[in-house]
């Protein structure tokens, strides 16, 4: 029963997955695959961790729990870089400099 | 795992009826969150979309696995990544909606759009005037 369960979970996000790489790839700015590949690796995280109860081993929440942290820093550096062109060095001006 | 989520009610015992409805319910609005992303206009609007997939999808979906949990360690892991995603989701959100407008995407419909719904508004209101008098004749 509870497998059951997992099973319907992993299907639902893997079939979120799908539609958000569908945006991922059609774009169109460069704004909508950054928001689509963040949705992504977010989902992925819950994928990781219902996998983990499926295989019967909760020890892959660690995995999904560092997959988090990877996948909100690596977005924030990429807005920052498109917004900036650069990581390090923000343009002048009166409201930048920040994220 | 509490006792009282060990009681049976029919075929399940508590715990598993509250993580069918968690699941469920986060699966649901996963996949409605997506169709979001994928059918909505603009960037902003399809952030809409990300927003329900973090909030309601993501988080049904490990309140649903908490249930299911043998150990506590288990269900601080999953707490830690709720409230991980909690704090990020608008975080990422909001720099993503300052870096769009920066790169020069602005909300609402474009010049175009708004040109060509008008165009489509004024034919409606002419074909409509043509029936009215085609009926008065």
């Amino acid at each position: 029963m509870t497998v059951t369960m997992f099973s319907v979970a992993s299907i639902a996000v893997l079939v979120a997955m799908a539609l958000s790489m569908i945006r991922a790839l059609v774009g169109p700015t460069v704004f909508d695959r950054i928001l689509a590949v963040n949705v992504t690796g977010t989902l992925t995280v819950v994928l990781i961790a219902v996998y983990g109860f499926l295989d019967g081993r909760p020890d892959f929440l660690d995995i999904g729990l560092l997959y988090a942290l990877i996948n909100f820093i690596g977005t924030i550096a990429v807005s920052k870089y498109v917004k900036f062109r650069d990581l390090g060095h923000p343009m002048d001006g009166p409201d930048e400099g920040d994220v | 795992m509490p006792d009282i989520l060990n009681t049976m009610i029919g075929p399940l015992v508590l715990a598993d009826w509250l993580s069918w409805f968690c699941i469920v319910t986060g699966s649901f609005f996963a996949i409605v969150g997506a169709l979001g992303i994928v059918r909505l206009p603009d960037v902003f609007s399809r952030m809409h979309g990300a927003g329900i997939i973090d909030t309601l999808g993501i988080m049904m979906i490990l309140t649903g696995l908490m249930f299911q949990a043998d150990e506590a360690i288990v269900v601080i892991k999953l707490a830690l990544i709720l409230l991980f995603i909690f704090f990020t989701s608008p975080t990422t959100t909001f720099a993503l909606a300052r870096a769009a407008i920066h790169g020069g995407v602005t909300p609402g419909p474009t010049a175009e759009e708004m040109a060509e719904s008008q165009k489509a508004k004024a034919s409606a209101k002419d074909n409509k005037n043509k029936e009215a008098a085609s009926s008065n004749t």
